[in-house]
């Protein structure tokens, strides 16, 4: 294999060479275009345009060689979505998947689909896709008519080639038709997601790519070192930013002793506003140095931030609600609880985990030519631009957002905290500053995962049978983060910038279709004394909130089983017949195919309790749990080992089994649901936000520990499950592909190492410490 | 500032830097090199990996002053424009999710094969243990390192044979 045959079309080369001799010959558009990763002495000098959705010739350029390039309004990070757009478009304009290439999120040349969130990309986003190539195809195929003298129904298409269905040597290709053209062709739609022409999307089972396990087209650049990302970007006259956060949380900052660094090599500035503080170099390390060295001084808080971790579920425990969702009510759960003949309660802990990215955030701004460029890995680069333009108080026309490659970024990352702090540096000193972040504070200031504490009840009668149901959440996420909001990126914090109100910040629920007859769920949100200026602040991390949730209610749905005297796979399959409940994305038929699927390939052994226990010094069991996300379901079972004298605990084997409608790239899926499943196990067995009552002392790999080769499955399975009741539907649309994977895990190892040891652990993360001290005080430890 | 001359793939570059500065920000800021990658600064994520005489460094922690001998990137692993067998084993596998840790798994999965050639699991874990992962493609990474083994014993095996017949 050489390297030229693997190393696809990049990024640059396409606009550097295909489109900008398209868009010139067509004056498509009256910029010229950026060139991420490469000098560019010359940028665009807008304004910038947002590119209109309605217009067939944003979605799709076709090109003289008759290849074909899609600019789609979304980013991936990471799971392959772009190679699934490719696929989805080509099946439907009826072109070579090697002869396409996809142009993603990028604000200037790509319509406004909202970047990467949700696991929404071929769920939704691929609609207006599918039907934009559709519509292409059949404009392209009426041009031909025109060409060919030859009515449409007489034509066949093949390969971007139309010919005459009679005499196939008539022919004309796509690219002799449109290149160097527009379409010209309006698309009807109220918005972005509802944009369609007048061309019908194929059925499903006529799509040729879809459904084949085409190789990633980011891979081979990712493995060869030829990648440009986010973090690569290099301009004229670029310098390097470091921030100097406030060594306590909550700290006012009195002062600012610039000679301290003025002398050191590569000097550019020192610029603060508020308890804002960053360094400007010319060279990156010599803005980490002028950083260590600057002199500041503070002034602690007058009440202590937050609590200490240790003690962080007594304070929620005892804390006054900022608010209360209206509960849930089903039947008459108060009933069913008084008259119970056995009542089960428990109380679940999960404590702030992070995004802790691999890499501080990076963010590169350009103030050139009046206008701000930012390159950034950010999944939202089209919310990022409006939220730059309104934290400098620009209009918008004036900023753009490159989206490149970057380090993980599942959720509100700080990504946008470093594109905000870059862009303002960047205005400040008028010269282009790349930002980044360094490990302590990615890792200390990112967005969390919010705690949880959940308390839940359940009510049986005198035949055992599951009467009534109680969940009752506090969530610590009072002044949640959202996206991109001028007002709630941490630079404007700590410029002293305040909403009106503090976002309430939500407690979620549980999401299953068990039949259990009365239940009653409640969610509370409790916040810590700081809320501005913190680095407890939350945001949504990947599936936001269901790790926390599904580790309750599903540990707890297995204490139940317990109690039923039941196993606890039979207690599922049993709660989820029984229902009768109107169900029109059939998550209970397709909830009971993921069990079964996976029990089948597990080898699940029925047993009610824990499997009693050997006489070595490694206990080993198995658990299970599932959940659903929006229409995907996911169930996934768990071999553990725990050694008794460590608490060392080891999930040997795996098994996902996942229904999420049509599969468009069976491996690209199976690798997503693998990471997203470890990246639950990495929250189960390591991830946990430490601090003291003055700041957060989780800094690095050390003081943060995550999942590491060593923790690795001997054996993952992910099993593609269909469970529609009609599985060839012809409408069959993909679900959400990503973030139910992640949700289900923690609790199907927490009932794995209940089934190994007997003993139930009820808080997060399963370190070996806290495995050990539970072990020890049921007396497992020794053998 | 101080003068320095070094190899890096197989080329010679000089460049004039504080003696202190880590070789990372010299490969990445001054030779333009992507393959190394900053991940934590600290020597704790294999990120900015390179090996140096063909052992694994950190670059992030190693000043200018110490670096001693020639450097491969992971850009150096390809040759004569065919991309190692490692390289070609990760596309096969299709191991990286957003890709950034690859740099150091690459790297550490090739001082593993040039020492120890027919690896166990347990030999792959180990050797690749400190090197992390945030996308959690561990186990793909795993499977990429077995494949990648058995091409290099067939092509030795091959390269043999061949010279048995000439």
């Amino acid at each position: 294999m050489s390297v030229e045959s693997v190393i696809p079309r990049q990024i640059e080369e396409l606009l550097s060479s295909h489109r900008r001799n398209f868009l010139k010959s067509a004056g498509l558009f009256a910029v010229s275009l950026a060139t991420p990763g490469v000098a560019q002495t010359n940028p665009p000098p807008g304004p910038y345009r947002d590119p209109d959705f309605r217009q067939l010739d944003s979605w799709i350029v076709i090109h003289q060689d008759n290849t074909a390039t899609f600019y789609v309004g979304k980013t991936d990070p990471g799971q392959g979505t772009g190679t699934s757009f490719r696929q989805l478009m080509a099946d439907e304009l009826d072109i070579a998947f090697n002869r396409t290439a996809c142009i993603m999120g990028s604000t200037d040349i790509t319509v406004n689909q909202g970047g990467s969130g949700g696991s929404t990309a071929l769920e939704y986003d691929s609609r207006p896709m599918r039907r934009a190539a559709a519509e292409a195809r059949r404009v392209l195929l009426e041009m031909a008519s025109a060409r060919l003298g030859a009515p449409v129904d007489q034509l066949a298409v093949h390969d971007a080639v139309i010919s005459l269905q009679a005499d196939p040597s008539k022919r004309v290709s796509y690219g002799e038709l449109i290149a160097g053209k527009r379409f010209n062709v309006t698309l009807t739609g109220n918005n972005v997601m509802s944009a369609t022409g007048l061309a019908k999307v194929k059925p499903v089972q006529q799509l040729k790519y879809t459904g084949q396990s085409l190789q990633r087209d980011d891979i081979p650049a990712k493995v060869d070192g030829s990648l440009k990302w986010a973090g690569d970007v290099k301009l004229p006259g670029m310098v390097h930013a470091r921030n100097v956060k406030p060594p306590y949380a909550g700290a006012k900052l009195l002062s600012v002793d610039e000679a301290s660094v003025r002398g050191l090599p590569g000097f550019v500035r020192v610029l603060s506003k508020g308890n804002y503080v960053a360094v400007v170099f010319e060279r990156e390390e010599q803005a980490i140095e002028g950083a260590r060295q600057l002199k500041t001084s503070w002034e602690k808080p007058a009440a202590a931030p937050f609590p200490r971790s240790e003690d962080l579920f007594e304070y929620m425990r005892a804390a006054v609600p900022t608010s209360k969702s209206a509960p849930v009510v089903e039947g008459d759960p108060d009933t069913s609880f008084t008259s119970a003949a056995l009542k089960v309660e428990a109380e679940y802990e999960i404590p702030f985990q992070g995004h802790t990215s691999f890499s501080g955030a990076v963010a590169t701004a350009d103030p050139s030519n009046g206008q701000m460029t930012i390159y950034s890995n950010d999944m939202k680069s089209y919310s990022m631009r409006t939220c730059v333009a309104d934290f400098l108080g620009l209009h918008r026309d004036r900023v753009r957002v490159v989206w490149m490659q970057g380090a993980p970024s599942f959720g509100r990352s700080a990504c946008e905290d470093a594109a905000c702090e870059a862009a303002w540096l960047a205005k400040e000193i008028a010269r282009p500053v790349r930002m980044q972040w360094m490990r302590d504070e990615e890792t200390a200031w990112d967005t969390k995962g919010p705690a949880y504490l959940i308390k839940m009840r359940g009510a049986l009668d005198a035949q055992r049978a599951l009467t009534a149901y109680e969940y009752n959440a506090r969530a610590c996420d009072y002044n949640h983060t959202g996206y991109n909001e001028p007002d709630s990126v941490l630079i404007a914090h700590l410029m002293g910038i305040r909403r009106k109100t503090p976002a309430p910040g939500r407690a979620s629920m549980p999401s299953d279709v068990y039949a259990i007859p009365h239940r009653r769920m409640l969610g509370e949100v409790v916040g810590l004394p700081l809320i501005w200026e913190t680095p407890l602040r939350t945001g949504n991390l990947r599936d936001p909130d269901g790790p926390q949730v599904t580790f309750a209610s599903e540990s707890f749905i297995d204490e139940l089983a317990l109690a039923a005297k039941a196993d606890p796979l039979e207690f599922r399959l049993q709660l989820l017949g029984a229902s009768a409940r109107e169900d029109s994305g059939f998550r209970r038929a397709r909830s009971l195919a993921v069990l079964q699927a996976a029990a089948a390939k597990f080898g699940w052994e029925k047993r009610v309790g824990p499997k009693p226990r050997g006489k070595g010094q490694v206990l080993t069991g198995r658990g299970v749990a599932y959940s659903f996300r929006g229409q995907s379901v996911v169930a996934q079972m768990a071999e553990v080992e725990v050694n008794r004298e460590t608490g060392h605990v080891w999930a040997k084997r795996m098994v996902c089994a996942y229904d999420c409608g049509l599969v468009v790239n069976p491996e690209g899926l199976r690798r997503v649901a693998e990471c997203g499943m470890l990246h639950s196990l990495s929250r189960a067995l390591h991830e946990e936000v430490m601090f003291d009552t003055e700041k957060v002392t989780s800094r690095d790999w050390i003081s943060h520990p995550t999942l590491r080769h060593a923790d690795v499955p001997e054996t993952i399975d992910v099993l593609l499950v269909n469970g529609d009741p009609q599985p060839d539907r012809p409408d069959l649309s993909p679900y959400g592909g990503g973030e139910a994977t992640c949700k289900p895990t923690l609790a199907a190892i927490a009932n794995a190492i209940f089934d190994a040891t007997g003993v139930r652990l009820r808080r997060v993360p399963f370190r070996a410490a806290r495995v050990l001290a539970a072990l020890k005080a049921a007396g497992v430890d020794r053998v | 500032m101080s003068k320095f001359t070094l190899k890096v793939n197989r080329r010679t570059h000089t460049v004039d830097v504080d003696p202190t500065t880590p070789l990372l920000y010299v490969l990445r800021n001054d030779l333009d090199l992507h393959g190394p990658r900053f991940g934590c600064g600290l020597a704790q994520c294999g990120a900015c990996s390179v090996l140096i005489n063909g052992a694994i460094q950190r670059s992030c922690v190693l000043p200018m002053s110490s670096v001693k001998g020639e450097i491969t990137t992971l850009e150096g692993l390809s040759e004569n424009g065919q991309l190692h067998p490692l390289q070609q084993a990760w596309i096969a596998e299709q191991v990286p999710q957003c890709g950034f840790c690859q740099n150091g798994q690459i790297l550490a999965a090739k001082v593993l094969l040039d020492k120890n050639p027919h690896p166990t699991d347990g030999q792959i874990r180990t050797a690749l243990n400190p090197t992390l992962c945030r996308c959690m493609t561990y186990y793909r990474v795993q499977a990429a390192v077995k494949r990648a083994a058995k091409a290099i014993a067939g092509a030795s095996a091959t390269g043999e044979e061949k010279e048995v017949v000439a």
